[in-house]
């Protein structure tokens, strides 16, 4: 008999709001500083304000002292504690021990060296004042080009060049791509260092269950798993005795793709005090100390023949790493190799990274980990290119695009693109902004002494990490799909969202494929005593991995279900649809919340078949996707001031099947934002002692509202076959595509005065002191 | 010091230090976590509040300033279980992901329209100057303000 009511429409692809607002608009979610617990102290770290220096001593004595304190510890306390974990290996790399409290040195100004324990945070922070360090301070170096000069000071004494490592990667035949050239074109591009800058610092609650031997961690991380088992590691605890929660989390963008020597810490005094410790970090400190992004300084070389055809690119990348490798820090630059091609055919390439050694917080994953940097330098070299050949900048970029019918198109740098139509993004793009008519606009505001730019870019990435071979940790993701015997659902990822709308896109391909009320779904993530073990959210993954798991879940509940439904309908000729096993013969159904009760009173089981209806699947992908699109800006520069305003900003982007426009639309948002950030305003400033000159949101400037100009959004839609859902991923997407296309357009406008390149961010000022220096 | 304040239609009186920010005594002593602390140097806007129906940054008074006065936090905003219009609205246009910067973003931009009843997107974004979020690039909190100003004209 047919009961209940089925959900009428599919829910895939439709623009629904959010299934995780309600708590975040009403100010009732848990981030790691709301909770609260009986016993519970604060944490303060005390930090060198010397990017190097040699500690003498540190007396703790009046510290120790002060009313309130429960306990100070320093290095030698933690000495025993693992290092500070690199995910990351490389042939010959160098890896320094990283203590999580120094020992007898600090290597970057923000390097803990003491944590005083308290029962409050202002009497935590009034102790800490008193902590006496005596500093032999040493000459740092922060740059590093300077670095790699001779002489310079050594980051690690017992490497006195600030190599960490060299790699070296080539494909096809470079040197006779060079020899056949009409043209070289070369440029030295830099992709600064910029502060992540996530609205929810990190922070760490940690509570020791001596009885039950039992840790319970509660972190702002994207990688709850990765982190029970690193620090379980770190702390000599057995890996099922720790327990990480990552409860809300408020933005990552990388700077939580990793382990930190907080974290491992807070578990150390909890276990030593044994009571529960809450560390919250402080924006300067999170600036300090929480790792920052990008870092190259990259020399590019492009071969061509004068009609425009790219014959070979030859690529050399000093990466600035900090004095540290957190979790990925080296491997991040070889992203860059990975897509320093672009979408372009050439198959001769050559790559060498030098990573250098610097007394600085550490360089790792942030939005676009490595590709913002390749997109930003080939896209930058093709218009370099264009310009000497004096090619407009959408024919170039046509006739070298790899061609729809190339598919799958295997790269000189290893990787098979896995579907594209590279010109559709692009046309539709210029249709958009009316390309012909733009142009001559632009002639015209030229005459008129105008700065009027127009600039593009033409982007691919590497998305969905990954295939486990080419991965640090494993790149599946899992899920476990259960249905109760009420028959209400609830899907367990081993994805970790935190912001990007997974409660709601997995629940819509749940809704979907069971054919149930999306209201009788509930996502939960993030906490390894609920979910299995999973990989966690970064490189655009959670959707096109940790939903395909879902999906492939889905499937084998589904088979359940059908094999429960004929048994109960007496019939194995039944189809599955709209929430109901359905005879095919009598045309006699029963719905799913029927045949959960049933699975679990489990009067009469199908042959070979358990009770209850659950199912976990472990997906590996074959292959990443390539998402891909283009970006047009259109900027005036005045004369006057320097400054650049965006007047346009059209985004095609071509992310394979998209699950909920809204969401894809928000991320493509925000990864603008940050691009523009980067080509506009950010960076972060080191002096030459090492001290970080943008300590603070009040120095480092983050886009505001009234500085982004509106995007329009729009996109082409190519499905990719690396996943059954057909989607790519989207999160970096945004970043990726931004950077070149604005610097593009900034050149563009400042052309008539024989500007040929910009590094960023582009500040009026720097932009003035060229205008200026042109005029005399 | 002996403060009494009311807060989301409530009244609490509390022995506190004068140091104290407000933004720590609304969060620990009151327990109300809603608004949230970004920077704790009145930059990022994420612990806005309303105080005597003006938004304020609470991270850049101290709990004694607020003796006597009536504050409206986040939670304060929903009254009988129906949201806000301008919580509605950032639900329906997609103003939040992470939501870290969402009771702040949402309470500077509920003031934007008690202030001005129809604004325009430039005043909208120079209204929410001193409110930072990293996740949406802004143009979705834009079109949340934008659609509860129309939803409170019809
Ligand atoms: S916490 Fe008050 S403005 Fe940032
Ligand atoms: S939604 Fe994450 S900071 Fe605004």
């Amino acid at each position: 008999m047919a009961t209940t009511i089925t959900k009428p429409e599919t829910l895939v692809g439709k623009r629904i709001r959010r299934r995780e607002d309600p708590r975040l608009i009403t100010g009732t979610a848990t981030y790691v500083d709301d909770i609260k617990m009986p016993g519970m102290h604060y944490a303060t770290i005390v930090r060198s304000p010397h990017a190097a220096a040699r500690i003498r001593s540190i007396n703790t004595k009046k510290a120790a002292a002060h009313k309130g304190v429960i306990a100070v510890f320093t290095g030698k306390d933690t000495q025993k504690v693992g290092p500070v974990p690199c995910g990351a290996s490389l042939p010959g790399l160098r890896v320094p021990h990283h203590h999580i409290l120094a020992m007898d040195r600090v290597y970057f100004a923000g390097h803990p060296v003491a944590v005083v324990v308290a029962t409050d945070r202002y009497v935590a922070a009034d102790a800490a004042d008193l902590i006496e360090v005596d500093w032999d301070v040493l000459p740092a170096v922060a740059d590093p080009e300077k670095a790699l000069a001779k002489g310079a000071p050594a980051v690690h004494p017992e490497w006195p060049d600030n190599v960490a490592f060299n790699y070296h990667q080539e494909g096809g035949n470079v040197e006779k791509a060079f020899s056949e050239a009409d043209v070289v074109v070369k440029q030295r591009i830099t992709s600064q260092r910029l502060i992540p800058t996530a609205m929810e610092t990190r922070g760490v609650v940690a509570d020791w269950r001596p009885a039950d031997r039992q840790l319970n961690l509660y972190s702002s991380t994207q990688i709850p798993h990765l982190m029970r088992t690193l620090v379980a590691q770190m702390l000599g605890l057995e890996e099922n005795r720790l327990r990480v929660v990552a409860p809300e989390v408020g933005g990552g963008f990388g700077s939580k793709l990793n382990v930190y020597a907080e974290e491992a810490l807070m578990g150390f005094v909890a276990m030593k005090i044994q009571q529960p410790v809450k560390w919250i970090e402080s924006r300067r400190e999170n600036f300090l100390c929480t790792i920052h992004g990008r870092g190259h300084v990259d020399h590019y070389e492009v071969a061509a023949k004068r009609d425009g055809t790219i014959l070979g690119i030859k690529l050399h990348i000093i990466q600035d790493l900090g004095a540290y490798h957190q979790l990925l820090t080296p491997a991040i630059p070889t992203l860059s190799v990975l897509m320093m091609p672009g979408l372009y055919k050439t198959q001769n390439v050559r790559a060498d990274i030098v990573g250098v050694f610097t007394n600085c917080v550490p360089t790792d994953a942030y939005r676009g980990a490595g590709r913002p940097e390749a997109t930003h330098g080939i896209e930058r070299m093709v218009d370099v290119l264009a310009a000497e050949l004096k090619m407009d900048p959408a024919e170039i970029r046509l006739k070298n695009f790899v061609t729809k019918e190339q598919f799958p198109f295997p790269t000189a740098t290893g990787l098979t693109y896995d579907s594209g139509d590279y010109a559709a993004p692009l046309k539709k793009a210029l249709d958009i902004v009316d390309y012909q008519n733009l142009r001559n606009e632009q002639a015209q505001a030229r005459k008129q002494g105008k700065l009027m730019g127009i600039g593009m870019s033409t982007y691919g990435e590497i998305c969905a990490f990954g295939p486990s071979p080419a991965t640090p940790a494993g790149g599946w993701e899992s899920a476990t799909v259960k249905i109760d015997p009420t028959g209400k659902v609830t899907v367990m990822t081993g994805a970790s969202p935190h912001g990007q709308g997974e409660e709601t896109t997995f629940a819509q391909i749940a809704a979907d494929e069971l054919g149930v009320n999306i209201d009788d779904i509930l996502v939960l993530h993030g906490d390894t005593a609920v979910v299995q073990y999973g990989i966690g959210t970064f490189g655009s993954r959670s959707t096109a991995v940790g939903g395909t798991a879902v999906y492939f879940a889905l499937q084998d509940l589904k088979a359940k279900i059908k094999k429960f439904g004929a048994m109960l309908l007496g019939s194995d000729d039944v189809s599955f649809s709209g929430g109901q096993v359905i005879c095919n013969k009598t045309g006699k159904s029963k719905s799913i919340q029927e045949i959960a009760a049933a699975s679990y009173r489990a009067m009469k089981l199908p042959p070979n078949t358990e009770p209850g209806l659950i199912s976990t699947h472990f997906w590996e992908p074959p292959n990443f996707t390539f998402p891909f699109g283009a970006h047009i800006v259109v900027t005036d520069v005045d004369r006057d001031t320097g400054a650049v305003a965006v007047r346009r900003y059209v985004a095609v982007d071509d992310c394979g099947n998209i699950l909920n426009p809204l969401i894809v639309d928000g991320q493509i948002h925000g990864g603008v934002a940050q691009g523009l950030g980067q080509a506009l305003w950010e960076q972060a400033v080191y002096d030459d002692n090492g001290q970080l000159v943008t300590g603070e949101l009040m120095d480092y400037a983050v886009p505001k509202a009234h500085m982004m100009p509106r995007i329009e959004s729009d996109h082409t839609t190519t499905p990719t076959s690396v996943n059954p859902l057909g989607v790519k991923g989207v999160g970096e997407a945004g970043t990726i595509g931004c950077s070149p296309a604005v610097v593009n357009s900034v050149v563009d406008a400042l052309a008539p005065l024989g500007v040929k390149h910009l590094d960023m961010p582009m500040t009026p000022e720097t932009i003035w002191k060229l205008i200026a220096r042109s005029k005399s | 010091m002996n403060i009494t304040t009311h807060i989301n239609g409530k009244s609490y009186s509390h022995d506190v230090e004068p140091r104290l920010l407000l933004i720590h005594y609304l969060r620990e002593v009151v327990g109300l976590t809603g608004p949230h602390i970004g920077c704790e140097t009145s930059l990022c806007g994420a612990c806005t509040v309303e105080l005597n129906g003006k938004a304020v940054k609470s991270c850049t008074m101290f709990a004694v300033q607020a003796d006597g006065a009536n504050v409206v936090t986040i939670e304060g905003l929903a009254s009988n279980g129906k949201l806000h219009a301008m919580q509605e609205a950032f639900w329906n246009e997609h103003g939040a992901q992470c939501g870290f910067c969402t009771p702040g973003m949402i309470m500077a931009s509920k003031q934007i329209i008690d202030r001005n009843p129809n604004p325009t997107e430039e005043e909208i974004r120079h209204g929410l100057e001193g409110n930072i979020c990293r996740c949406t690039g802004y143009q979705h909190i834009v079109n949340a303000v934008k659609a509860a100003a129309k939803a409170a004209g019809v």
